[in-house]
This record gives C-alpha cells, sequence and structure tokens, in this order.
C-alpha cells in the first residue's frame, strides 16, 4: 500500500495557511473599520485611509472565497 | 424484469430517505456556531442552509461520477439489493446517532454500509481495502486535527489583531462574516454529500441496464437527490446543532468564523486532492480548535470524547448492520421486504423516542445541565438484523 504523505502533508500546510491568512485579512478590516468608526464620532475626519484599508482586507477575503467557489464548480 | 424494477424503485426511494438523513445530520455542520454565536436566527440558519444545500447539488457532479470512489470494486457484481443493504444500515446509524445528538460522519455511515454489505453480498475481494484506508481513514484521522490547528491558529490570530478594537464593533463585523463563512460550508456540503446520493442512484440504474456505464447522472436525480438534502437540512437536526453549537465550547464570533474559515478549508483543499473526508469531523475539529484558541481556551472534553468515540464506531456499526441486511435481502423479494419493513420499524421507533425530549429551533441554545442531550432508554429489541444499532448503543 502506498501512502502519499508528502500529498497530505501540503493538503494540510495549505489549509492552515488559507484558514490564517483569511481570517487575519478579514480581522484587519473589521479593525480598521472600528478605527474609522472612532474616527468619524470624534469629529477628526471621516477616516477615509482606514475604510479603504477596510476595502482592501474583505476584497482579499472575497477573492478567497471567489477562489474557494471555483474550486468548488470545478 | 418486475422483480428488477420494484427492487430498483426501492433503492432509489432509501436513497433519497439517506439524503434527507444525510441533510439533517449535517444542518449542524455549517450552522451550529452561527446560531450559537446569535450571527443568525436559528430558522433563518436552516433556511439558508437548505437553500445553499440545493444548490450545491447543481454545481458538479465529480465526485457523483466516482461515487464509490474505488472503495467497492464495481466489477465484482455489486447489484441493488447490495446497495439497498448498504443504504438501510447507513440510515439507521445516522438515525442511533441523531437521537443521541451525536456528529457522526454521514459519510462514514455510507462508506461503512457499502463495505459491510459488499462483503456480505459479493465477497471481501469487492472491497478494495488499501483504498479505504489511503482515502478515507487516514485523512478521517487527520483532518480534524489539521482543522483544529488551523482554527487554533486563525482564533489567536483574530484576538491578537483586534484587542484594542472596540468590542462591541469587533463581535458585529465577525457575526457578518459568519454569514458568509457559514453559507460557503452549507455551499462545499450540498457539493459533497448531495453528490454521494446522486452517485448511489446512477450506480443502481447502471448495474440494472437502465443507464449506460460510466453515464453521468440524469438531471431529475440530481433535482431530487439535491431537494431530499435540502428538504432535510431545513428540518433541522436541532439535537446536534446543540451539541456542536453549545456543547464543545462556548463559541464567541470570531471563533465561529475562524472554525468555519478551517473548515471551509480544509473541505476544499482536501475535496480537491480527491480525499473521502468528513463535513462533520472537521468542523467539530475546528470548533474544539477555535475553543481552545479563544481567551478562555476551553473544551467540555467529555463531549469531545463522545464524539471521537461515536466517529471510530460508525464505520464498523455501519457496516455490521449493512452486513446483516445484505444477507436477509439476498434470499429474495421477500428479503428485501423483511429489511424494508425492519427500517421503516426502526426509523419510526427513533423518531418517537426523540419526541420524549424534543429539542427544537426555540431550545436549541438552552444548554441542559447534563451532557448527555437524550438520556432515553433504548428498547433491547432485536426481533430483525435491522434493528441491531439501538443495542449496540445500549451497550
Amino acid at each position: 500500500m502506498h501512502i502519499n504523505w508528502s500529498a497530505l502533508a501540503d493538503t494540510a500546510g495549505v489549509s492552515f495557511v488559507v484558514t490564517v491568512a483569511v481570517v487575519a485579512a478579514f480581522a484587519l478590516g473589521v479593525l480598521a473599520l472600528g478605527r474609522r468608526e472612532a474616527a468619524v464620532e470624534a469629529g477628526s475626519g471621516r477616516g477615509t485611509a482606514a475604510l479603504a484599508g477596510a476595502g482592501v482586507c474583505f476584497a482579499a477575503c472575497a477573492a478567497a472565497v471567489g477562489y474557494g467557489l471555483t474550486l468548488i464548480a470545478g | 424484469m418486475e422483480h428488477i424494477t420494484f427492487l430498483v424503485a426501492v433503492v432509489i426511494v432509501t436513497a433519497l430517505a439517506f439524503d434527507f438523513t444525510n441533510g439533517f445530520h449535517d444542518t449542524a455542520n455549517a450552522m451550529a456556531t452561527s446560531i450559537a454565536t446569535g450571527a443568525l436566527r436559528p430558522k433563518v440558519a436552516v433556511g439558508i442552509s437548505a437553500v445553499l444545500n440545493f444548490a450545491g447539488a447543481f454545481l458538479s457532479v465529480k465526485v457523483a461520477s466516482t461515487i464509490s470512489g474505488g472503495i467497492v470494486n464495481e466489477k465484482a457484481g455489486i447489484h441493488p439489493s447490495v446497495i439497498f443493504a448498504a443504504l438501510a444500515g447507513a440510515i439507521l446509524w445516522n438515525l442511533v446517532t441523531w437521537l443521541r445528538g451525536l456528529p457522526s460522519s454521514s459519510s462514514h455511515a455510507l462508506y461503512g454500509g457499502l463495505i459491510g454489505a459488499t462483503v456480505v453480498g459479493v465477497g471481501l475481494d469487492g472491497v478494495n481495502f488499501s483504498t479505504v484506508v489511503t482515502k478515507i481513514l487516514i485523512p478521517a484521522v487527520a483532518s480534524p486535527v489539521v482543522a483544529g490547528l488551523a482554527a487554533w491558529g486563525a482564533t489567536k490570530v483574530a484576538y491578537l489583531i483586534t484587542r484594542r478594537g472596540g468590542a462591541k464593533t469587533t463581535t458585529k463585523g465577525f457575526k457578518i462574516g459568519q454569514m458568509f463563512s457559514a453559507s460557503l460550508v452549507s455551499l462545499a456540503h450540498g457539493t459533497n454529500d448531495a453528490q454521494k446520493t446522486m452517485g448511489i442512484i446512477t450506480l443502481t440504474l447502471v448495474s440494472v441496464g437502465a443507464l449506460p456505464k460510466h453515464a453521468l447522472p440524469p438531471t431529475w436525480v440530481i433535482a431530487s437527490a439535491g431537494l431530499a438534502i435540502a428538504l432535510g437540512t431545513y428540518m433541522g437536526g436541532w439535537r446536534i446543532i446543540r451539541s456542536m453549537g453549545k456543547g464543545l465550547t462556548d463559541v464567541q464570533a470570531p471563533q465561529g468564523f475562524a472554525a468555519e474559515a478551517a473548515t471551509t478549508a480544509v473541505i476544499l483543499t482536501s475535496s480537491h486532492m480527491g480525499y473521502g473526508l468528513s463535513t462533520t469531523q472537521v468542523v467539530s475539529g475546528g470548533i474544539m480548535g477555535a475553543g481552545l484558541g479563544g481567551p478562555k481556551a476551553q473544551v467540555h472534553w467529555s463531549m469531545a470524547r463522545r464524539m471521537v468515540y461515536t466517529w471510530g464506531l460508525t464505520l464498523p456499526a455501519a457496516a455490521v448492520v449493512a452486513g446483516a441486511a445484505a444477507f436477509v435481502a439476498d434470499q429474495g423479494t421477500w428479503g428485501v421486504v423483511l429489511v424494508g419493513a425492519a427500517l421503516v420499524a426502526g426509523s419510526g421507533t427513533m423518531w418517537l423516542l426523540s419526541r420524549r425530549q424534543p429539542v427544537t429551533a426555540s431550545n436549541v441554545n438552552e444548554v441542559p445541565e447534563l451532557t448527555d442531550v437524550t438520556p432515553v432508554p433504548v428498547p433491547g429489541s432485536a426481533a430483525s438484523p435491522a434493528t441491531t444499532p439501538t443495542t449496540t448503543v445500549a451497550a
């Protein structure tokens, strides 16, 4: 019986990295949104930079989801 | 010819019944943490999950066209009564574990049923045991660990990044995120599990010559399989949702999001590599990892232990029941009728037992003092082979 350990290790490694990366991006996006809210409430500008940062983070998450969908449908 | 038509009809109905139990058994996989954290109201959650499971069934037929996944050797002479016995074993095991509120793997129940029925009905050489080890057993052990590690890491990172953010904004953000992550799990589940039923029905039709060899599932098969799993999902396996959402650990929104992200990542990468893993086990591993990675770092180990025991039992238990059913069903039409009657009687009994302590959408988030969700007495009736799982659990 041949067990392909390297394929197993690859699968595990990719899963771990993707998960942590997506959750980190999402958490950064949430943090940025919070900063923007705080800035608006404090009246110190509109927090445009924070909003743009949040946009980038969520777009990265959306891209990961889109890739996931193509994997499912493939 | 009449006999074959009757049998084929019975197999198709039974396959759809299995698909239905698969649906409500696995609603928890996608929705347990979203319901537990309050990201989605219970009824809304099962509704979304049902629609996405149905949609998922239409996305791909890749798994269906290789259903047996090389587990059983199709050329060895698989016939409809063997498939029927396999399904009977899988359904009964699914219902027993649901009654106990234990998230066992529907896929493993089906694989176990196929293996047991094939060994009895065809012989040992009908099963490719090396495929069983490399594609099922090893991933079954590895996948919950990988999902757990990934969810643990992701939870740590999420709390680290948002530690200076406002708690309210953070919770709200992750709850919205959970809607997406839970939806993706549902979709992936529909694609994977609805296809297994499609594959079973197609295999049956091919085995009696109603379809040419290597045929793709016809549209009516895809639609009915999708519908059966969606209906089952909408029923909501509330007992299992409670065990997974509240029984393992106290899940907060960032943990729920991390667990679902890990689940999706593991399922997608593994199915891409051709490993037939269990959504249920991956999700459970993810939730445990997220629980340990959170600020309280706790997991209810007694519940975790019970789940792991059930996982180990699922494949052999379904195999034993299916093997017994295959022996009876092989005796001819009366045998098939007997197995069918035992299946209906066993399912009915378990449903009646479940009414004694109903778990519904309204009380799904209330945790009983005991970790044991259903301390219902198990009847010792072993009048027919198909009711043996009840006694197995009592033992």
